[in-house]
């Protein structure tokens, strides 16, 4: 596997607190590289994906700029991480979708929407497209049921193989000897991954803006994160309602589907939205410059699939309806085809880093060295 | 601000808390801070525990450690070389020094973490030292304290025991202040060249100062000129062995060399000085610190084998490596066949545990000095070698003071409007060795104790 400067200054930086060790509280990244001191490639992609950002190392460390060391962990796991994507990408020839980020995701999203609402501009008559429609079925009048579950189904599969050929091979590579799942290292590494334990920061919060702790990151990545599986919850609802039931949709306003999306949009249109916020209200500093216009590209992406969603909910009746529906439909199969090749994927590879974490953890029950006793002395 | 009620001299532990608590009492505090703000805190960035006394255990140390126990530490740190009327008062006031760090919105890492070494005796900042300062200076912006950065006091005038004029150095260049009360709190002057050459001559050049740059002793110095009661030893200085190849200041907590039990140490000329098995509690960094200080060039190698580098704890630079011992004596430009003879004595003079007793009593027979412990022989291939320096981090030589802080004179009692707290009079309690944590505690404990004095008198 190539080393990089990215993973260079990674190796530096950790090499630097490994003997440091001051930040151990903040997190699981500083002990998980102590039990890894020769920090190979491998290593640093599972404590780049260990490392959640939550920047408190970067104002903790007396090693920081200006320091001579220069000392910046969050920046250096940052680009770390997005090599791990790269690295670990499927198949191989699409990993440049990571190195030209910035453009090829936007681009791949303006595509998708391209080609769904294009395609339904010159499949449908457009007097057809701007009727009203109402009653059960009304959505299938203009895009056919069975187009839209292609539309659903074909990238979502491709993604789904693809992040899961992604998370074997990463697993494969930070585990080598790969020890056995255990329930203990499962049930720990599945709650740390649902309940963000490394974004408080030991307690206090992160340092989101600057150097002040803050808890606001972690709720609204909980917000997108659980919007995001309402919305999926309501997409399954829909379809047992459909087949078990035979109700065709739209669904009335009080239905389960129509009540999980409705939340589950406003709870990812807001929480992107402040996530863009924070973002951009943030220092610059222990953040990768270079993967800022990505981070923003997906956070707007998400945010159009669930305000087109919200939007179609409210103008489902009007003349409207069907333009609505081909730019949400697109924006949502943006979204797929983008899952392994953008930020997203970022999900898979944090859960199999925790799970990983959580292993070593399990493995090694914690003893007090002698030679973390006498460092409590200076 | 010209005259501020309270002058506060430093930017570390003890010049924080003495602004927060002056504030606090209702006094106008400007704070100036030598460094800039990227670098501001004293030794404080380089810091990670407290040492508190408590009855009880609590959520961040284990256990108890009662009054009697930290006086006996002191005692036995220090041989005895501490006020015991301070040393006491230090003590008894270190008990709540958590609840008011934590009221000013520091946080300390809790040890039902898992990650900490147990301690009954100190108390560990979550994310270290610099984490504190950031959450005191915010706290201190927020009640009002004005801080200026980059704005070193010079000078202090003093007259009949009173300061009335404050020299500082600033952006805009030399002003004059005139404060109703001052609280120095800039502490000693290790990292003062100078100072180190007028009394350690020539072995200061092999000195490396672990911490920041801009503890100058100027304060302390012009008021040591002007009558202050001088305290602790002026050759006193903590030494600790760090890497020799450590920038020349500010290396903090990185560059200490931990693992001498695992290897032999020789000087420049490749030659044995001083038993490395013996002391393997954490005193030997400061052991091995002032035994490099009396070496040829200042300067040790600890010498390992391939089974003293695998155990070596990760260290900020890796250490020199070779095949043989020869090529090994080549990089570090020493005579290869006195360093081989140094490892072939020593190799000869080790011999086993006895029968049942613990395993790390390998040790050497008729060998001067004698390794007493952990001799284990040095002949697995690479041999690796890690140069050594005296680190210097405080010097002992202070402030005296009375229970209030307030500077003490040598013509009698104690100036009016005149305080310390932290470093700067830190050898009235530690006159020489040292306690894990006690320089945070004593920046704590003092500074309250300086900025409320200094805060009523100002206010009358």
């Amino acid at each position: 596997m190539r080393s990089d400067e990215a993973l260079t200054e990674a190796r530096c930086a950790l090499g630097i607190c490994n003997a440091c060790g001051y930040c151990n509280g903040f997190c699981d990244v500083f002990e998980a590289a102590k039990r890894r001191p020769v920090l190979t490639d491998t290593d640093l992609y599972q404590l780049a994906n260990l490392c959640h950002h939550c920047r408190n190392c970067l104002y903790a460390c007396q090693y920081a700029p200006p320091h001579p060391f220069a000392v910046n962990v969050p920046r250096a796991l940052a680009r770390a991480r997005w090599r791990s994507y790269e690295a670990y990408a499927w198949p191989d020839s699409l990993a440049l979708l990571f190195r030209r980020n910035v453009l090829a995701a936007p681009l791949v999203a303006l595509a998708a929407l391209v080609a769904v609402v294009g395609g339904l501009l010159i499949a449908v008559p457009v007097e057809q497209l701007f009727a009203r429609y109402q009653g059960p079925g009304a959505f299938y009048r203009v895009v056919p049921l069975e187009i839209m579950i292609l539309l659903g189904a074909l990238p979502l599969g491709w993604s789904l193989i693809a992040m899961t050929i992604g998370l074997y091979r990463f697993w494969q590579a930070t585990r080598p000897g790969s020890a056995s799942l255990s329930v203990d290292a499962l049930a720990a590494g599945l709650r740390d991954t649902l309940v963000l334990r490394n974004l408080h920061g030991g307690g206090p919060g992160c340092n989101d803006l600057d150097e002040r702790f803050s808890h606001a990151r972690r709720w609204l990545h909980h917000g997108l994160f659980y919007g995001f599986l309402l919305c999926l919850a309501a997409t399954v609802a829909a379809s047992l309602y459909h087949h078990l039931l035979g109700l065709e949709a739209p669904y009335p306003l009080l239905s389960p589907p129509v009540l999980l999306g409705t939340v589950g949009g406003l709870a990812m249109a807001v929480s992107t939205a402040g996530l863009a916020y924070v973002k951009w209200r943030a220092d610059p500093e222990p953040t990768a410059a270079e993967t800022l216009g990505a981070d923003y590209g997906l956070l707007a992406l998400l945010f159009l699939v669930a305000v087109t969603g919200l939007v179609l909910l409210g103008w489902r009746a009007s003349a409207a309806m069907g333009l609505l529906l081909a730019v949400h439909l697109g924006s949502v199969l943006g979204l797929f085809l983008l899952l392994p090749y953008s930020k997203l994927v970022h999900a898979v590879y944090r859960f199999a880093a925790l799970l990983g974490d959580a292993l070593d953890r399990h493995r090694e029950p914690r003893s007090i060295s002698a030679d973390q006793a006498e460092r409590e002395r200076t | 601000m010209q005259r501020p009620d309270v002058l506060v001299i430093g930017g570390g532990t003890a010049a924080l808390c003495a602004a927060i608590s002056a504030r606090r009492t209702g006094a106008q505090v400007l704070l100036i801070e030598q460094a800039p703000s990227g670098l501001r805190g004293g030794n404080t960035r380089h810091s990670r525990n407290l040492r508190v006394m408590h009855e009880e255990p609590t959520a961040f140390s284990s256990d108890t450690y009662p009054e009697d126990d930290f006086w006996r530490d002191l005692w036995s740190a220090t041989g005895g070389a501490t006020d015991p009327g301070l040393a006491r008062l230090l003590i008894r006031r270190s008990s709540d020094v958590t609840d008011w760090l934590a009221d000013a919105g520091v946080h300390l890492q809790p040890t039902a973490g898992g990650v900490l070494p147990a301690s009954r005796k100190t108390a560990f900042f979550l994310g270290g030292g610099k984490t504190m300062l950031n959450a005191l200076y915010a706290r201190a912006g927020r009640l009002g304290v004005a801080i200026r950065y980059g704005c070193a006091a010079r000078e202090l005038l003093l007259q009949n025991a009173r300061v009335e004029q404050v020299k500082i150095q600033a952006e805009g260049g030399p002003q004059t202040l005139r404060p109703l009360t001052t609280v120095a709190c800039c502490g000693g002057a290790q990292a003062n060249r100078q100072w180190l050459r007028t009394q350690w001559g020539e072995a200061a050049e092999g000195f490396i100062n672990r911490g920041t740059p801009f503890a100058t002793g100027e304060v302390l110095a012009s008021l040591l000129q002007q009558g202050a009661v001088a305290v602790g030893d002026p050759r006193g200085a903590y030494l600790v062995a760090v890497d020799a190849r450590s920038p020349a200041d500010d290396g903090g907590i990185v560059t200490r060399v931990r693992c001498m039990p695992a290897g032999i140490v020789v000087d420049v000329e490749g030659r044995r000085f001083h038993d490395e098995g013996v002391d393997t509690a954490s005193t030997r960094y400061s052991a091995w610190g002032g035994l490099l200080a009396d070496r040829p060039r200042q300067t040790g190698y600890l010498i390992l084998d391939a089974r003293g580098l695998r155990a070596a704890p990760p260290s900020l630079y890796p250490p020199l490596t070779a095949r043989t011992l020869a090529d090994l004596a080549a990089q570090l430009e020493m005579d290869p066949d006195r360093l081989q003879a140094s490892v072939a004595t020593y190799n000869a003079a080790v011999r086993p545990p006895a029968e049942g007793a613990d395993p790390a009593d390998w040790h050497t027979i008729g060998l001067h000095p004698p390794k007493s412990r952990h001799a284990l022989t040095l002949i697995e291939p690479p041999f690796g070698a890690y140069p050594m320096r005296p680190g210097i981090t405080f010097t002992y030589q202070g402030i005296g003071v009375d229970a209030q802080a307030r500077v003490r004179i040598q013509a009698g009692g104690s100036a009016e409007n005149l305080f310390a707290a932290g470093m700067i009079m830190a050898p009235n309690i530690i006159g020489r060795g040292y306690l894990s944590g006690l320089a945070i505690t004593i920046g704590i404990v003092f500074g309250r104790i300086a900025g409320e004095e200094a805060a009523r008198h100002a206010l009358g």
